[in-house]
């Protein structure tokens, strides 16, 4: 597989706070994993350095590192949750 | 199948009658009605409440938001898993999104079964088990207007592995 393409990443809490919007977009190469995508954020001027300690989520289920992410995923930054 | 009000209440498979995150005002008795039957000799609500204070500072109101897509599979998983575990008969659970103030109900978990240890054992799961997993957050709103995402509860799925759910593939 060759070429990118864009994810359109859900953010929610804190870092909906941070970036002032409820989703951002960043590139993926074809092929990307969770970890690529966690790099990709991490470079994002208001999203990045709130990154460590959230979870991945894909198709509304938390994902490793390792696991593809794939075009058309529902895609999901999960900061440390607080529920109760 | 019944029919409570405008209700249509289906008795799920997996034993979980309702399991959502819900901007309405939330009414344990209401649950309550819904679970337990002729088997079941316990049947228990628990109701979180937004309380006015937190670490030695007044808490004036709290801020709820949540991904609420993923948040009611969620919810949903977790009683199910208390069910299988704990040997419960059924669960509702209903956790409020929005804008809350003192002394709202943010949280209920009723639960039924045939003795009182699975019934309390499985409603102590349900909310350990949402404090970990459950894609929902908190503000608080402090007397002097300031405010606070608070930091939760760390688990594994934030630490760059996968939580309990089957992961992608299934290797």
């Amino acid at each position: 597989m060759t070429g990118r393409f864009e994810v359109e990443v859900l953010l929610f809490g804190r870092h909906r706070e941070l970036a002032g919007q409820s989703v951002v977009s960043v590139e993926l190469a074809a092929g990307g994993t969770v970890a690529d995508l966690r790099r990709a954020l991490s470079g994002h001027p208001s999203v990045g350095t709130a990154m460590e300690g959230s979870a991945v989520a894909l198709n509304r289920r938390y994902e490793s590192d390792d696991s593809p992410v794939l075009e058309g995923d529902e895609v999901a930054v999960i900061p440390p949750v607080a529920g109760g | 199948m019944t029919v409570t009000g405008t209700r249509v209440v289906r008795p799920a498979s997996d034993g979980v009658v309702v399991a959502e995150v819900t901007e309405d005002e939330l009414d344990g008795g209401d649950l309550l009605r819904r679970i337990g039957g002729t088997s079941d000799g316990a049947v228990i609500v628990f109701e979180g409440r937004v309380r006015d204070h937190n670490s030695g500072r007044v808490v004036v109101g709290l801020h709820y938001d949540a991904y609420r897509e993923m948040a009611d599979e969620v919810l949903r998983e977790i009683a199910a898993e208390a069910i299988q575990v704990t040997g419960a008969s059924a669960i509702g659970v209903r956790h409020r999104v929005g804008n809350l103030t003192p002394p709202s109900v943010s949280l209920v978990v009723a639960v039924s079964a045939a003795h009182r240890r699975p019934a309390y054992e499985a409603s102590t799961y349900v909310i350990d088990e949402l404090k970990l997993r459950l894609p929902l957050w908190k503000q608080e709103v402090y007397d002097d207007g300031t405010t606070r995402w608070l930091g939760g509860e760390v688990s594994p799925v934030h630490r760059g592995g996968a939580g309990p759910e089957k992961q992608r593939g299934g290797g």
